[in-house]
């Protein structure tokens, strides 16, 4: 177990550092294009090139990466070129707000979608589970922004009960949190659900089930004692591997609702070319996506008594 | 008694049985929903000439609420625009761009996953490990991130969006092939074209992928669907192809700020471009349900 973790951290920390390689020769191989970035297309050779010299941009590429990665590693991200402050300063709180959304989003998509997924999957093919499936098929075609526009007529236009924007200028407001959680919510119950229906189908097509219901135990008891705790192993990593989504399901939800959050401040970063922001973005995010999937690994193993003892 | 040789019974063409096969659809009534909505869809966009009661990029009467009178006759059945062009024709002519873009996209994402994840299944060892190594690098990304990034780093055209999505798709085409081809390498019918000394790409093409091919369509109809959310998704982050044309994610982009007042400009665009994703996830429940039973 404890070699398993180890070669897992391992694949993690080679990802990251294959990824960060990538994602410096996209951005900052073409020096001169750095230094339009950084210093706006309305500048002299000149300047350019003494801005250049003076960030060390001429020396070798691969000096330049390793100069990059240690100021990354002790969260030394530059400056933004668009706010003139450090990256760190803008990207932490932005981060902790989208960390509210998904903690909210995801405090009702995991009880949601297990519960839906067990009641659909403990009668396969029943009135009940095909009810639950093709609404879960429904609600995952609807893409974020047309959900977050069906939504936001009805919630704000039509009924006039929620806020359309969530730009919390006031401070928190937990009303203004709802119409983002919602979407999101609607987009990524319905995978979650079909997984763990998927996975509670076939546990019940087990011999141990079989055994238990014949010997007589009330469904009940066969349900929440044996089905369960096999059936919900599977979905623990679906759910680990859905905040991957939930990160690009932000960009769509943060930008729509002018919501403070770590998605819109990649896409403003992006679109106003904010060189260090969407370095910083990009690793952040890739950092999180890259350690929820190791987690998602080593919990299954750790879960799933078949590897466990092994 | 004189032997007589049983005249061996012709085999149906490959095209017919694979209609055959596709045909059994008709059993399933959720594929069947999933194909009408797609048919309506490529209706539309095939004759949208003839559908759409205006021009989509003409600017006729701004703002006119869905149902109301055109001034030069006709009515807006779902209105008009900021800039008054007419909501319908734009969607009719719309669902072209998506039902051009999406499917080539597709197209490209499996043209680069599927011999990607062949060499891997059916060679294994050093160029498995490698490949799978470059395809859970990429699959690390958050999706959108990804888009975002390579978008808004090489610019918003027709090419860098299909190569954006072909980047972002074929990874994840690739595991499942590699996970088909690993399974079908230990067939008879693979070890008796090696015993008769056929080459790898040979094997690959002829023998292994087309027995991969059911799972690949029921994919393929997912990966169509969300790749027509991708489309959208860039659109309305403004990263999409460029106005005045149609697009439907962009339509939503170009009006959201008058949402407010005139929820008609962007709930239309929405509830296409979400039936047509509806339609190709439930053809896809469809196909795996009725490719299932047998």
């Amino acid at each position: 177990m404890l070699i398993f973790v180890v070669r897992r951290l391992g694949t993690m920390i080679m990802t990251m550092v294959v990824v960060s390689i990538l994602l410096f020769l996209l951005l900052e191989i073409n020096s001169s294009s750095v230094a339009i970035k950084v210093l706006g297309p309305y500048t002299s050779e000149e300047q350019r090139n003494l801005w250049l010299e003076a960030h060390g941009y001429f020396r070798p590429i691969y000096v330049r990466y390793f100069d990059w990665l240690g100021h990354f590693l002790i969260g030394d991200f530059g400056d933004s070129t668009r706010f003139k402050v450090p990256v760190g300063q803008m990207l932490w709180p932005r981060l902790a707000n989208t960390g509210i959304l998904g903690l909210a989003t995801m405090l009702v998509v995991i009880p949601l979608s297990l519960a839906l997924g067990v009641l659909a999957g403990m009668r396969e093919g029943s009135k009940l589970d095909r009810t639950i499936s093709v609404s879960s098929i429904v609600t995952t075609s609807v893409p974020e922004f047309a959900s977050a526009v069906l939504l936001s007529a009805i919630f704000v236009y039509y009924l006039d009960l929620l806020p359309g924007t969530s730009a919390m200028s006031d401070g928190f407001s937990l009303v203004q949190l709802i119409l983002p959680a919602m979407v999101l919510v609607i987009y990524d119950f319905g995978y979650v659900t079909r997984m763990t229906r998927a996975s509670m189908a076939e546990v019940m097509t087990t011999h141990y089930i079989r055994t238990a219901v014949l010997k007589g135990l009330p469904y009940r008891t066969v349900i929440m004692r044996h089905a369960l705790r096999n059936a919900l192993i599977a979905p623990f990593t679906v759910i680990m591997l859905q905040i991957n989504w939930l990160l690009s399901g932000v960009i769509v939800v943060e930008f729509y609702f002018a919501y403070k959050g770590f998605g819109a401040l990649l896409l403003e970063a992006s679109l106003n070319q904010d060189l260090f922001m969407i370095e910083a973005c990009a690793m952040v995010a890739v950092f999180v996506a890259v350690a929820t999937q190791t987690i998602a690994d080593v919990g299954y193993t750790y879960l799933n008594p078949r590897i466990r003892f092994a | 008694m004189v032997e007589q040789a049983i005249p061996l019974q012709r085999r149906e063409s490959r095209i017919l049985r694979l209609l055959k096969g596709v045909a059994l659809i008709r059993e399933s009534v959720v594929g069947m929903i999933g194909l009408t909505l797609i048919v309506i869809w490529v209706t539309a966009a095939l004759f949208a000439d003839v559908l759409a009661p205006f021009p989509p990029n003409e600017t006729i009467m701004p703002m006119a609420a869905p149902g109301s009178e055109a001034p030069g006759g006709g009515v807006f059945w779902l209105g008009t625009d900021h800039i008054g062009r007419d909501i319908l024709s734009r969607i009719i002519y719309g669902s072209r761009r998506v039902l051009t873009f999406a499917p080539l996209a597709t197209l490209c994402a499996y043209a680069v996953g599927i011999p990607m994840g062949l060499a891997a299944g059916y060679r294994r060892g050093r160029t498995d490990d490698i490949l799978s190594f470059i395809a859970n690098v990429i699959l690390s990304f958050p999706v959108l991130v990804l888009y975002v990034i390579i978008i808004a780093t090489i610019g918003a055209s027709a090419v860098n969006i299909l190569v954006a999505v072909t980047f972002a798709s074929a990874p994840g085409i690739f595991r499942i092939v590699r996970g088909l081809a690993l399974d079908l390498r230990n067939r008879e019918y693979v070890f008796a074209a090696e015993t008769r000394g056929e080459s790898p790409w040979r094997i690959m093409m002829i023998e292994i992928l087309p027995n991969a091919r059911g799972p690949l369509i029921v994919d393929a109809c997912l990966r169509l669907g969300y790749v027509i959310i991708t489309i959208g998704v860039l659109g309305f982050l403004g990263l999409g192809l460029p106005p005045p044309d149609p697009d439907w994610g962009g339509m939503i982009n170009e009006t959201r700020q008058m949402a407010m007042s005139f929820p008609h400009m962007t709930i239309f665009p929405g509830i296409a471009i979400s039936s047509l994703v509806l339609g190709f996830n439930l053809l896809a429940d469809g196909l795996r349900e009725v490719s299932l039973r047998d």
